[in-house]
Order: structure tokens, then C-alpha cells, then sequence
């Protein structure tokens, strides 16, 4: 069973939802990136999301746009990243980390070299923005042949006549984006989201979180507590960018965790 | 693919939308049910008889088409050699060719109902094309601009503002093009049920390359006509300059098919085409990618991020270029080459003097070639350049470049 397999059904055992946790690699350096993502599991993270950098985020807000802009200004890679992901697997074996990004960067790389690379790293699902499931034969199938999960955003624009196109190939979770925008923009409303996160229960036995616009902890436990957890990214992106220390961001992570475990 | 395909250079993209290897869809899921929806209505328009007649009765009477193709006699002669046409796309409504493409793609949105227009632009001309439309038609419209553009471009920045759009500065990256594509695509995943994405040139996520193509390929329909009634025949080259590549692609498109023609598209080099990557020649100095929606040749670092490229011109600093250039490229149906920013002013002043026609500087990059490429063909040598733009919007950046006070 994949970590994030083992992980869901531990969470279901255990009759909780998911609190899946954002931060970009390498930001504002690779020492206190790593440190922070160290910290994220005994803040209460169940799913680490790490952002890989990429000069041209198209589908994200100022947050995420800055971080990727500090990480790649402090010299941070694709390669880095996966170094970052082999030093955090020292300690920490179970808890799985999916690497969300642009497709350039891995296919600079090479699609074969980065599966073999990113697997052997510790990496356990892909959430590359732009590859729909019109171009799965880029990076989704190569990446179920190399046993790493492919996680699909569905969102308000994906319809019924859609929705199963979308599924296929998916695996690891689906990411459900609340709201039609880029991270960190408007806030989510569980009472919307709700219907459509059931909409999307029906189609597949995968569990569902939610993400975009989730900012606090009674969001997270809102949103939470209609799907099968909370994502929260720019909002703990945006701490580190106050400069707020390693400590006091995995403070904020532990609040947000708290209330996506009560949802 | 039929055995008529593979014969043929104009039958791209699949319906993939690829061609070759490159084009494609790569963009978010909100954006895919969007352009999925924009391609089903475009393929419809475009073989509607109503449609096509309603862009004629556009291009004749708002536009002013066709444009002239010139036979430019004292630069013939300066150069001596190739009998010189200009094509005179920088006559249009607007001043460049940019109103050809926009004319179609708001057409389309009125037709889909949409009632809000965002669109790109690095120099403006783009912007000011599609500002102008809107305010023919009614209809709001949101101009995305980098900062360092709208600094240098400010004459287009407030003819869009007389033409009552509103345009927005991008700060983010370098603050160009490429961000303001970047803020275009996160306005149009926000705003998905009213707005239209008109995009300025043949880039983005298909159908965009194919359906600029479409919309700038008057240009060379044009040229075939009108060479035919001036000269009896095909001519023997083609030379275009090339940012994102509409002009290029529009001027082409209907001559692939023909062997006997060459085809030659000129990139910005910039400061010249070199590891310090101070250029925006992403088929001479870049490699393939993905990049707003499609796969290309882009300008890139080792790690497969996007760099800023360089160019005297704002309408040819993008670090990618249209997909089908970068699937001709590899064809070796088009040749490609770069002339510098120095070279691209040699050329700006050569058509002030022997022609008294201001060109933009994107068209300058195409002259600076011809300037070379001329003297070393005969007298008989049918060559058209596309003059895409006039350049009144850049004489203040040219001043600065020739030290000149103004």
C-alpha cells in the first residue's frame, strides 16, 4: 500500500479528516524549508504538499508566486527539492509528501530520469497543475508505471460530463478547488462546496480534500468537515514570508490542524 | 494521419491540438471545460459563411484591407539586388496587424455571449487593437501590461485608456510580456463564466495557435493575389519577424505548400545570441518546454526555469515563440535567424530615409535582414517583407537608443 493509501485509511480508522499541509520548497532557503517541513507531522500534518519553484505559476496568487520567487532566489532546484525530500525521509518514513508544480521543470529533467529520481527520493503522488487529463501520457500514466500517485484537481468548472474524465488515471486523493481562481484568493464556503464534494463522492471511492481559500482554523474545520480534509497553502506560505521563525509557523500549522481535525 | 497530411506543411494541428510534438493543452482544470468550449465554437464559426462575411464586411470597411503590397524602389535599390515588396500591414485601423486577429476572436466571444474581454500586451499594439474593438462593440475590456511596458510604451498605455479599457500593470517577474500572459491566464481562471481570453498572438493552449493563424492568414492570402496581378507569379521569398509569431505565421501559412518559396522568420537578438541569453531567440538560443498552455521552444535555464530574454522591441521580448514556428523549425520548412537591437535601428533609420515609412521596430528586425539577405540575390528575385507595424510608438525608445533629446 502507498503512504498515502496507508495513510487515509489509518485516518478513517481513526474517524478523522485529513489536514494536508503547503509549503514551498526551498522558502525563503533550503535550511529553513527543511526545517519547517521537519516540523510539519508533529504539528498534525497528515499530507505534506511541497511546492516545487517555478518562475511562471500561472495558477497561483501573489503568496505562492513570492515563495517561488524567494526559493528560486536562494538557489533552489528541481534537484534540490528532491535532495530536501531525501534528508526529511531520514526521520520520518510514513508520513507521504506530494510534490505540487509546473510540468517545465520536470520535463527539462526528463520524465523517466525525474520518476526514478523523485521515487527513489521518497516521493509519493504529483499534482502538476498543467497537465490535464488531455496530456496524461506526458507525466500521469509514466507516473503510475513507476508506482507514484497522480492527484487530479477537480473544480467548479469540471462538470458531470467532465467529471469522469477527470478521475481516471487519478489516484492518491482528489484535490476539489473550491473555488473558480488561483491559491489564496477568495475565501471557500463550505456550504457550497459541500454539494460538490459529494457530487465528486459519488463518482469514485478516492477521498476528497479541499483547498483554495482555506485561512484559518474554523475554515479548515468548515471545510474539513464537508470532504475527507482541508489543504491549506498560502496562508502558512504568507507566515514564512513575515518572517515569522520555523517554530512559530508550525504553531500556526498546529492551530490549522487542530481545527481540520475537528471538522 | 492521411498520406494528403503528411504531404502537407498547412493541415496541423491534430486534434490534439499538436503540432508535431509541440502545441497541446497545457493549462489548469478550471481553464480545460473553457477552451474545450472555445474550440467547439470556433471550429462551428469557422466554416460559417455568415461568420467569414461578417469579418469581410470588418477588414473592408474598419480595418481598411487590403492592405497595399508595395514595391519598395528605393530600398531595391539601396540594397541591390531582390526586387523588394513591403507589405503593408502597419496601414491598418490601429497601426499594425494585430487588429486581423482580434476582429475574429471578439466576433467569436459575441457570438459565445461573452460581455468581458481580457487580453496580453507587451508593446501595446495588441492592447490598443483590442481596446479598440471593445469600444466598436460595446464591451468592457481589461489589458494586462507589464510595468516595465507600460513605462516604455506609454503612448499605446493611454490610447488605451481613450478607448475606455482599463489597464492593469503587472509588477511580477521582470514585468513584461510573459508576466503579463502569466496575470491574463489567473484573471480568466478567476473569472470564467463572462470573460473571453483574447490572446494577441499564436501561442496559449489550443485553439489559440491555430485560431490566430487562421484569423492573420488574410495577410497571405492577400500577398498571393496581389503578387499574382503585379508580377504573374508566386514570389521567391518570404521574411518576417517574429516575437510570439502572428505576423510570421499569418504571412506563411498559405505559402507552406509552395517549395519554390522561401520562408525566412527573424528572431530579436538582442544584445546577440550568446550564454549571457541578453536575446528573445527562442528557436536560435532556446530549447523545447512548456510554457502558458503549450509546448515550444522557450528560453530556459538548466533546471527548466523561464528566463526574462531580451530585446530593444516590446513586442518581441517573449521567451517562447507560437508552436507551429517551433514545428516548422524542426521541419526545416521555415529558416530561422536572429539580427541584433544595433542592427534593428540600422534598419529603422534605412526605411525613414529611402521609404519615409516610420516602421515599428518588430518590422525593423525583419528589414535588418532583408538589408542582408537582398544584395546577394538577383534583380528578379521577388522578395516580401511584412511591414506589421508603423512606429510611432517607438520613437521615444529609439531617441534613447540614437542619444537623441526629444
Amino acid at each position: 500500500m502507498s503512504r498515502i493509501a496507508a495513510r487515509f485509511a489509518k485516518l478513517k480508522q481513526d474517524g478523522r479528516k485529513a489536514f494536508v499541509a503547503y509549503v514551498m520548497a526551498g522558502d525563503p532557503d533550503y535550511d529553513t524549508s527543511l526545517e519547517v517541513v521537519r516540523g510539519l507531522p508533529a504539528a498534525g500534518v497528515d499530507v505534506i504538499e511541497l511546492g516545487l519553484p517555478f518562475t511562471d505559476p500561472m495558477a497561483d496568487g501573489p503568496a505562492i508566486q513570492l515563495a517561488a520567487g524567494r526559493a528560486l532566489e536562494a538557489g533552489m532546484t528541481l534537484r534540490r527539492t528532491l535532495d530536501l525530500v531525501r534528508a526529511f525521509r531520514q526521520q520520518d518514513d510514513s508520513t507521504p509528501i506530494v510534490l505540487m508544480g509546473y510540468y517545465n521543470p520536470i520535463y527539462s529533467m526528463g520524465v523517466e530520469t525525474f520518476l526514478a529520481e523523485a521515487k527513489g527520493a521518497g516521493i509519493d503522488g504529483l499534482i502538476i497543475v498543467d497537465l490535464p487529463p488531455e496530456e496524461d501520457d506526458e507525466l500521469c500514466l509514466p507516473a503510475a508505471r513507476a508506482g507514484l500517485n497522480f492527484i487530479r484537481l477537480a473544480t467548479p468548472t469540471t462538470d458531470d460530463r467532465r467529471l469522469p474524465r477527470v478521475l481516471q488515471n487519478s489516484s492518491g486523493f482528489v484535490y476539489y478547488v473550491s473555488i473558480t481562481g488561483i491559491t489564496g484568493a477568495a475565501a471557500a464556503n463550505a456550504a457550497r462546496v459541500g454539494p460538490e464534494v459529494a457530487r465528486i463522492k459519488a463518482a469514485t471511492d478516492l477521498p476528497v480534500c479541499v483547498g483554495f481559500g482555506i485561512r484559518s482554523p474554523e475554515a479548515a474545520q468548515q471545510l474539513a468537515g464537508v470532504a475527507d480534509g482541508a489543504v491549506v497553502g498560502s496562508a502558512i506560505v504568507q507566515e514564512l514570508a513575515a518572517g515569522k521563525s520555523p517554530a512559530q509557523v508550525l504553531d500556526f500549522v498546529r492551530a490549522l490542524a487542530e481545527g481540520a481535525h475537528r471538522g | 494521419m492521411s498520406t494528403q497530411q503528411l504531404n502537407s506543411f498547412r493541415s496541423g494541428p491534430d486534434e490534439r491540438g499538436r503540432f508535431g510534438n509541440f502545441g497541446g493543452r497545457f493549462v489548469s482544470e478550471t481553464l480545460m471545460p473553457l477552451i474545450l468550449d472555445l474550440e467547439a465554437r470556433y471550429e462551428h464559426a469557422k466554416t460559417d459563411d455568415s461568420f467569414w462575411a461578417e469579418m469581410d464586411h470588418l477588414w473592408t470597411h474598419y480595418v481598411g484591407r487590403p492592405s497595399p503590397l508595395y514595391h519598395a524602389e528605393r530600398l531595391t535599390e539601396r540594397l541591390g539586388g531582390a526586387k523588394i515588396y513591403l507589405k503593408r500591414d502597419e496601414l491598418n485601423h490601429t497601426g499594425a496587424h494585430k487588429i486581423n486577429n482580434v476582429l475574429g476572436q471578439i466576433l467569436l466571444a459575441r457570438r459565445m455571449g461573452k460581455t468581458r474581454i481580457i487580453a496580453e500586451t507587451g508593446a501595446g499594439q495588441h492592447g490598443v487593437a483590442t481596446a479598440t474593438v471593445c469600444a466598436k462593440f460595446g464591451l468592457k475590456c481589461v489589458v494586462f501590461m507589464g510595468a516595465t511596458d507600460v513605462e516604455r510604451q506609454k503612448p499605446n498605455v493611454f490610447r488605451m485608456k481613450l478607448l475606455g479599457a482599463e489597464v492593469v500593470p503587472v509588477t511580477a517577474g521582470r514585468a513584461t510580456l510573459k508576466d503579463a500572459m502569466n496575470e491574463a491566464l489567473r484573471d480568466w481562471v478567476t473569472n470564467v463564466e463572462d470573460t473571453f481570453y483574447c490572446i494577441g498572438t499564436v501561442a496559449g493552449p489550443h485553439p489559440y495557435p491555430a485560431m490566430v493563424r487562421d484569423f492573420q492568414a488574410i495577410i497571405g492570402k492577400e500577398v498571393r493575389t496581389q503578387m499574382e496581378e503585379a508580377e504573374g507569379r508566386l514570389p521567391d521569398s518570404l521574411v518576417a519577424c517574429i516575437g510570439g509569431g502572428s505576423n510570421a505565421m499569418g504571412l506563411f501559412h498559405p505559402f507552406l505548400d509552395d517549395p519554390s518559396v522561401r520562408i525566412i522568420g527573424v528572431e530579436a537578438g538582442g544584445h546577440g545570441v550568446d550564454e549571457r541569453m541578453e536575446h528573445a531567440a527562442s528557436l536560435t538560443g532556446g530549447r523545447p518546454g512548456v510554457l502558458h498552455g503549450n509546448r515550444t521552444y522557450l528560453l530556459q535555464d538548466d533546471d527548466g526555469q523561464i528566463l526574462e530574454g531580451h530585446s530593444i522591441s516590446a513586442g518581441l521580448d517573449y521567451p517562447g515563440i507560437g508552436p507551429e514556428h517551433s514545428w516548422l523549425h524542426d521541419m526545416g520548412r521555415v529558416e530561422y535567424v536572429s539580427v541584433t537591437d544595433r542592427e534593428a535601428l540600422d534598419a529603422f533609420k534605412l526605411s525613414c530615409e529611402t521609404e519615409g515609412i516610420i516602421p515599428a521596430l518588430e518590422p525593423s528586425h525583419a528589414l535588418a535582414h532583408v538589408m542582408k539577405l537582398a544584395p546577394t540575390l538577383p534583380g528578379d528575385h521577388l522578395l516580401v517583407m511584412n511591414m506589421c507595424g508603423r512606429g510611432d510608438k517607438d520613437i521615444f525608445t529609439v531617441a534613447e537608443a540614437l542619444g537623441v533629446e526629444m
